[in-house]
């Protein structure tokens, strides 16, 4: 048997893959043209890529770049690909692998809107004070709360507003940056 | 400097900078314009097909004969989508295509007008970029580019759809500038000096090497085709190649060992096997080559070149990856190799060579003859020996006949095998052979043809009398798409479900009905006189040659199954040699 064996680059392998998948978060920077999205979004469904979180908005305006930062679960084979297809795409510029190059900060900002009466109220606030939450908007029956953050942090929030009154939840999904002075 | 003129003057404009000659179209309401500037110039040709994906076919083999870019002009809607199966093709084999797609008016767009479709949105996958000029002041810019874009790196279909109203647009045009400068698209030529030291080391000790080569040497250029041939001498190494890269190396050298994969020869399916190294050179470790990935060369070190990083380690592991242009990479290679020893690493009387010989006298392509039926392998071999003087192009569809023009067709130079590898399109070859025809017209350009796939755009053979295009359709007809009925006998117990080809056309009466000749020939005393005919003839053929119904395409490894499992010709009872796993491959 081929020793040398590694799991595919296809996110389809046929046989069981030896390889764990791993969570990785990607910073491309493109072109801010029309049809970027779907060009970076078509190779995900394409090839059977998955994408977790995706954001994206021009960060550049004299050059016209955006930066989108793509979550996705891949085995690392597959990862590799993932990085290579979208370099090959005529307006991607870079393409890095912030868990792989190492500490990279993420960010995510919801909104939560919570109903609830009397003593949930309180209790509602007095947690929202606890994960730094602020309110920006507010009702007799209501509360909607601005949280930044890790998406654990985000999602710990959420899971804490559910018996709470918890209504709807918007998120942006994770924009990240490497640490340190290097430029991507 | 700069001038002033229309949109669709700023296409041929663009063109004509570009050196185009011929492009391949078919006019309809959005490109209207563009064909009024074709009618007021006389520097490119237009060569008018019958359907929209002939024009993408004729186009490619224009391209990958010439090595230049091979030019479509269609129209919006129906034009664009009916060319969409050509741009995929142009794109799974590395072509470099640019299709200019007719629009409706940009204030309609998205309004479901009369002939619309979103082409861009389409065309996304099947291209490797695709652009809607919305700006008049864009278009001589998008232009430019999506030639450089098609021939550069690694080749490709590009589509620039430009509405109606920017046609008429009066505008400025510019002349192509440093194409290099493109802000974010900078294909890597040069590989890495230290990675191809190593590449070279690990060629001077290795025991048992092979050099795995592949259409990037034919995109490389004829310079690339040299190159090979020279550090093949210069080492003493075997060499086998894909589909694609079939006459990089010439197939009459001692160390070729025919091509490998599915339908490769046993030697150099077995050589690929036992390898301790594989130098792979342009070519991208494809499912036809592989087999059973898992028992894919499983004792070798892999060298893998490409101009295309994301071809490196898709399938396969590879130890020394060196990204670049092939020619670039062989010189260096080269030498590299003449700094460290002036000597052959293998000489003929090697344990290696002793053991590729045993493999060849296997002789896996050898096949029973016949003298009242004419069998497709003798068939073709006739067709070579008839030719093999002349300066000849070949062409194919997809099947069997395909597979057995790649075994027993002998290709000793890049650019004459034009074939639909990758995406596997029946219907390549009749339109192919019109472009290749267009490009070297007093060549012998010869579609190796299947009856059941050269139907499928069989209309192109009018296109070919229309422009005088002597181009010769060699049809295999053993009236079965005969690759869907080996697989059929193979995997489902011989039950032949739709693969007869029923109610076929008399082809001969149909070459001329259409305006040219037909020839037809069902015994093999007679092949040689007949094949002369079709030669002798200064105008389309179609060459209805009756082959013997049921023949199989072998060697074959079959689904599933690894390079040493081969089922060779003699062997008994095919249907039981697929297990389950291997069934559910394609």
């Amino acid at each position: 048997m081929n020793t040398n064996l590694q799991p595919s680059g296809s996110a389809y392998f046929i046989t069981k893959p030896t390889a764990e998948s791993e969570r990785h978060t990607l910073s491309v920077l493109v072109d801010n043209e029309p049809g970027i999205l779907a060009r970076i979004a078509g190779l995900f469904s394409a090839r059977g890529f998955n994408i977790d979180s995706l954001t994206v908005s021009e960060t550049n305006h004299e050059k016209g770049r955006s930066r989108i930062t793509v979550v996705t679960v891949a085995r690392p084979k597959v990862l590799t690909q993932i990085k290579l297809q979208l370099e090959r795409l005529i307006p991607v510029h870079k393409v890095h692998d912030l868990t792989q190059e190492g500490k990279c900060l993420e960010r995510e900002l919801a909104l939560v809107k919570v109903a609830g009466k009397g003593e949930d109220r309180v209790e509602t606030l007095r947690l929202a004070d606890a994960f730094r939450a602020q309110v920006v908007d507010a009702s007799t029956g209501s509360f909607i709360f601005e949280i930044t953050g890790k998406s654990s942090k985000i999602e710990q929030f959420i899971a804490l507003m559910v018996p709470l009154g918890l209504v709807e939840v918007v998120r942006t999904g994770v924009s990240a940056i490497s640490r340190g002075s290097d430029k991507m | 400097m700069s001038e002033q003129m229309s949109g669709a003057e700023m296409i041929l404009r663009a063109l004509k900078d570009q050196n185009v000659e011929h492009i391949f179209g078919y006019p309809g309401g959005a490109v209207l314009p563009i064909y009024d500037a074709i009618f007021q110039q006389d520097d490119i040709k237009h060569i008018l097909v019958r359907h929209e994906q002939g024009a993408t076919h004729m186009a490619e083999g224009y391209a990958r004969s010439t090595g230049k870019v091979g030019v479509v002009l269609v129209t919006s809607g129906p034009g664009a989508t009916n060319a969409i199966t050509g741009l995929t093709d142009a794109l799974l084999d590395s072509i470099p295509l640019v299709c200019i797609s007719g629009q409706v008016p940009t204030p309609l767009i998205g309004s479901d007008a009369f002939q619309e479709c979103d082409t861009v949105g389409i065309t996304r996958n099947c291209t490797k970029h695709n652009y809607l000029v919305k700006k008049i002041e864009d278009l001589p810019r998008i232009l430019h580019e999506a030639f450089y874009i098609a021939r550069s790196g690694r080749p490709g279909p590009v589509v620039v759809d430009i509405p109606k109203d920017v046609q008429f647009a009066m505008g400025e045009y510019y002349k192509p500038s440093n194409e290099s400068d493109h802000k974010s698209y900078k294909p890597q030529l040069n590989g890495d000096l230290g990675a191809i030291e190593e590449a070279v080391n690990l060629m001077t000790r290795a025991e048992k090497p092979i050099l795995y080569t592949g259409g990037g040497i034919i995109n490389s250029g004829k310079e690339a085709s040299e190159s090979l041939r020279e550090l093949a001498e210069l080492t003493g190494f075997p060499v086998t190649s894909t589909l694609m890269g079939l006459g990089a190396f010439p197939a009459k050298s001692d160390q070729w060992l025919g091509m490998l994969g599915m339908h490769g020869t046993y030697e150099a399916n077995l050589a690929m096997h036992d390898a301790d190294l594989i130098v792979c050179l342009g070519a991208r470790f494809d499912d036809r080559i592989t087999g059973r990935l898992d028992a894919f060369a499983p004792n070798s070190t892999k060298i893998h070149v490409d101009i295309d990083p994301s071809s490196i380690g898709k399938t396969v592991h590879i130890d020394l990856p060196i990204i670049g242009d092939c020619n670039n990479i062989i010189l260096e290679m080269i030498r590299i190799w003449r700094e460290k020893t002036n000597q052959n690493r293998l000489s003929a009387s090697s344990v290696w060579w002793k053991q590729i010989e045993e493999w060849r006298d296997v002789k896996s392509l050898r096949y029973e003859n016949s003298d009242e039926i004419i069998k497709p392998q003798f068939a073709i071999q006739r067709l070579n020996e008839a030719v093999k003087d002349k300066d000849t192009y070949i062409t194919t569809e997809v099947g069997q006949h395909q597979m057995w023009a790649a075994q027993y067709f002998q290709f000793n130079e890049p650019n004459r095998f034009m074939t639909s590898g990758g995406l596997g399109t029946m219907g390549y070859g009749l339109p192919a052979a019109v472009g290749v025809q267009v490009a070297h017209p007093d060549a012998t350009v010869i579609d190796i043809a299947g009856e059941a796939s050269v139907q499928m755009t069989m209309q192109e053979f009018s296109t070919a009398v229309q422009f005088r295009l002597p181009i010769k359709i060699f049809i295999l007809n053993n009236e079965y798409m005969g690759m869907v009925r080996q697989w059929q006998q193979l995997l489902h117990g011989s039950r032949y479900s739709s693969s007869y080809s029923e109610s076929l056309p008399d082809f001969v009466k149909l070459a001329e009905a259409m305006g040219g000749k037909g020839i037809r020939c069902d015994d093999p005393a007679k092949l040689d006189d007949a094949i002369q005919e079709m030669l002798d003839y200064n105008g389309p053929v179609l060459f209805d040659c009756r082959v013997s119904k049921e023949e199989n395409c072998l060697p074959m490894i079959p689904s599933g199954k690894a390079h040493n499992e081969m089922i060779l010709p003699d062997t008994k009872d095919i249907g039981n040699v697929i297990d389950e796993k291997g069934k559910i491959l394609v």
